[in-house]
């Protein structure tokens, strides 16, 4: 008895084409590759504060007048950046898991005297796991969720960093001085001044990271999260009759297909939103695009051909 | 075997020279090290050689690109916004099933389907589109008054270009250049993670460390070790392009000259 | 007499474990007939069967939980989930890392399966999955092998000519020969100790419940049924 929506999918074999299609087209499996696409965007719309917020702290950090701060800013920028996406991903996430579990431990048993590394095993006590194993399937996916954000926050926060710490310098010298000229302190000068503005410098990079977040998702199968890639070479692969009432060939060019259309529809909608928003901060700013504004032609930057002039310009 | 031995058996194991059958029990540090290393050299061949083929390409598509005929722009635009506009994991996935079809087709395709040519076209392509992109930008942004020089010189159409546009978009897309190609080497690990298999064992630095993370079920050897070869590899880019940054701007006065900084404009 | 010990057994344990924790089954999802994704989204196929089993007999709760084949046994370790039910089989290179129950199939051959029947297993080129013991097997034949990540791409590639003919479990190939045009052919080899449940070496006393519930489905017969239902070769 597979639940089906249709009524007439009771017996998928004896159906035309369409029938079918509309009947293979809605099986639970199914369902779940189109709910994995709700997954990606709320991946991506917790993700990219997070990942800013992240980032914000990597670049104040390496701002810092105390050195070691500094170096700890510096380093995290550096080590993450340098390293491929896809190797992280691959030993992060365990790390991250275990290092919370740890945490937990020494926290909920402190008086547990067994070792945690027993051999290969990693042992916490059982009220340290996190979650709980009694902890019904959704709490430990929202849990798996979560730490795919993090990995993921912690990856492009680096990048984020960077953009923002050149930001930061971009912004021009004078509008800083002029505001410790107005008795303002560092602290004042820094989040009245220097932080309003900087968001313009920062605006093409951050765009660009978007886009490169968006492409980085093919990987959260990775993170152990069942994506739309999951779902897509799930459903795809060729099916043998014995095990579905929907026996096809290999599809998975159709199934990628359907994901590159999704990638490139919503690489397009990022590309005209955020070219708004350049526009929208740009008015009233001190740079080309906001002179060019006030005389009322052109527009500013775009996100895909603007950035590199933000580049070009020494900062 | 000795740290030694291990060398020579296998640093050259991803090109498929040396001991035949990879370590099975008893990993050392070492093995690790030296397998991963060798597999670095994939990685190696295919940024580099994307690298160089995809810089000319750039070049040609940013050209187009900037071209009032429509005929030349738009499938400059098109070709530039599908490569940017999707993920490489899916490209690679395309690519694959493209060229196997092409394979029943005719055997002059049949080297395609292997990684070393097949998975190089697509880097090219991808990183083509990626350049293309910074050229662009940097043809456009070329101050105008450089161009009312070269127009006041008498200079126009390919001579302008050559001795003037040209040279002058290369230096303000160099730094974001530099993080492309940066990104470019990151991208290789894909090859063998999606669409291309690895034959005879024959792999890429992540191949190997994929091999080691699942015989020692260790992630945390592997991996790392990847990574600090990978920021290594880094390093060495960025120096090399640092080197042709300052030979791009050599004419201008010191405090002029543009820093590369390493900035993530463009990865995929 | 086993079943009996079984039952008082069982009954101990619910008495000290009134709260024992849901045992969380890890497996794949994508290794038909022993475990795949039905059209409704769910696990299915031979060991959903008899994990549910395994966990009535043992009375336990349980809950499946599918993971990609590379990292499954990472994360048993670092306790994501309790066991692997995966179509694993026992090699002496796992034992080292995890610990199995006895089998619940017997030793089962892999074999090879080719598009056409005259094709050199020994110097040809032969397709498995990354990391499985055929993989292991096809390095020491001297055959060259291709790697794909999962057994899906193995047997695309064979269709696609990419390979000569893919090493894998028997079992998996059967229903895919039967209804393609692809073929079994050489000797059918003998791999691996028969599949069996791993857990983590420290958790000696769950996997004591598993053993002795396949013990008893194995004594009562139901597990050779499983088998028989699910084609899942040799009998006990």
């Amino acid at each position: 008895m597979r639940p089906a929506i249709f009524s007439f999918c009771s017996d998928p074999a004896s159906l035309d084409t369409v029938r079918w299609l509309t009947c293979y087209l809605s099986t639970g499996k199914h369902m779940a590759f189109y709910m994995s696409f709700a997954t990606v965007l709320l991946l991506l719309a917790i993700t990219a504060p997070l990942a800013l917020a992240f980032g914000f702290g990597g670049a104040i950090a390496a701002r810092a007048q105390f050195a070691p701060l500094a170096w700890l800013g510096k380093g995290y920028i550096a080590i993450v950046r340098g390293v491929p996406d896809i190797a992280f991903f691959l030993f992060f996430v365990i790390a991250l898991d275990q290092g919370v579990e740890w945490l937990r431990h020494q926290v909920k048993c402190p008086d547990w005297d067994e070792p945690i590394r027993q051999g290969n095993d990693f042992i916490v006590c059982s009220v340290a796991k996190m979650p709980l194993n009694s902890a019904p399937q959704w709490m430990h996916e929202i849990y798996g969720f979560t730490l795919a954000v993090l990995t993921f926050a912690i990856v492009f926060g680096a990048f984020a960093a960077n953009v923002l710490y050149g930001a930061m310098r971009a912004v021009p010298r004078a509008q800083v001085e002029t505001a410790e000229a107005y008795g303002m302190n560092r602290h004042q000068s820094f989040w009245r001044v220097l932080v309003p503005q900087m968001w313009l410098y920062a605006l093409p990079g951050l765009s660009n990271l978007w886009m490169v977040l968006i492409k980085a998702t093919p990987l959260l199968f990775l993170l152990g999260v069942e994506d739309i890639v999951y779902w897509a070479r799930e459903l795809g692969g060729s099916k043998t009759p014995q095990f579905t009432d929907y026996p096809h060939p290999d599809w998975r060019m159709w199934y990628f297909l359907a994901l590159l259309i999704f990638y490139l529809a919503f690489t397009k909608l990022s590309e005209v939103v955020l070219d708004r928003i350049t526009r929208r901060l740009s008015y009233g700013q001190a740079t080309v695009a906001g002179a060019a504004q006030r005389k009322g032609r052109g527009k500013g930057p775009g996100t895909g051909s603007g950035n590199e002039k933000t580049e070009g310009t020494p900062a | 075997m000795t740290c030694l031995e291990t060398l020579q058996a296998y640093a050259f194991r991803s090109l498929g020279y040396g001991e035949r059958l990879l370590p099975r029990s008893d990993f050392t540090l070492c093995d690790q090290f030296v397998l991963i290393g060798s597999g670095l050299l994939w990685n190696i061949y295919f940024g580099l050689l994307a690298i160089v083929a995809g810089f000319f390409f750039a070049n040609a598509l940013a050209v187009a690109k900037t071209s009032a005929r429509p005929w030349l722009r738009r499938p400059a635009n098109g070709f530039i916004f599908v490569f940017r506009g999707s993920p490489l994991f899916i490209q690679f996935f395309f690519a694959y099933f493209l060229f196997l079809s092409l394979k029943s087709v005719s055997p002059v395709f049949n080297l395609l389907s292997s990684a070393w040519m097949g998975a190089l076209i697509v880097l090219f392509l991808n990183t083509s589109a990626y350049s293309a992109q910074i050229f662009y930008g940097a043809l456009c942004s070329i101050p105008k008054g450089d161009i009312e020089a070269a127009d006041a010189y008498g200079m126009s159409g390919w001579v302008r270009f050559r001795r003037i546009m040209w040279p002058t978009a290369m230096r303000l897309a160099w730094p974001a250049y530099t993080n492309e190609a940066i990104f470019l080497f990151h991208a290789t690990t894909l090859v063998f993670f999606s669409g291309f298999p690895a034959w005879r064992q024959q792999g890429d630095a992540l191949y190997y460390a994929n091999y080691f993370a699942d015989k020692t079920f260790n992630p945390f050897v592997p991996y790392p070790i990847l990574a600090f070869y990978f920021i290594l590899l880094t390093l060495v880019v960025i120096t090399v392009f640092g080197g042709i940054n300052s030979y791009l701007n050599r004419h201008l006065p010191r405090d002029r000259r543009q820093k590369v900084k390493v900035r993530p404009q463009l990865i995929r | 007499m086993k079943s009996l010990l079984l039952g008082s057994a069982a009954l101990a344990m619910t008495a000290s474990f009134a709260l024992a924790d849901t045992v969380r089954l890890g497996t794949e999802g994508a290794y038909p007939p022993y475990n795949f994704i039905n059209d409704a989204g769910e696990v299915d196929g031979f060991e959903r069967e008899l994990g549910d089993e395994l966990c009535k007999r043992a009375e336990l709760t349980c809950e499946w939980v599918t993971n990609d084949w590379d990292s499954i046994i990472p994360n048993l370790l670092s306790g994501n989930y309790d066991t692997i039910i995966a179509g694993m089989s026992i090699t002496a290179e796992r034992e080292e890392i995890v610990d199995f129950t006895q089998g619940y199939t017997p030793p089962s051959p892999s074999a090879y399966a080719a598009m056409s029947a005259d094709v050199d297993l020994e110097g040809g080129i032969v397709a498995a999955q990354t990391a499985t013991i055929q993989a292991n097997h096809v390095v020491s034949t001297g055959a060259t092998i291709v790697e794909y990540p999962t057994p899906d791409e193995t047997v695309a590639a064979v269709n696609a000519g990419e390979a000569d003919a893919v090493l894998a479990d028997k079992d998996f190939l059967e229903p895919i020969v039967s209804s393609t045009e692809m073929m079994f052919v050489g000797e059918d080899v003998m791999l691996g100790d028969g599949i069996g449940m791993a857990f983590r070496e420290s958790d000696a006393e769950l996997r004591g419940k598993f053993d002795a519930a396949i013990a008893s489905m194995k004594e009562d017969g139901t597990l050779n049924d499983l088998i028989v239902k699910w084609e899942v070769g040799g009998t006990w």
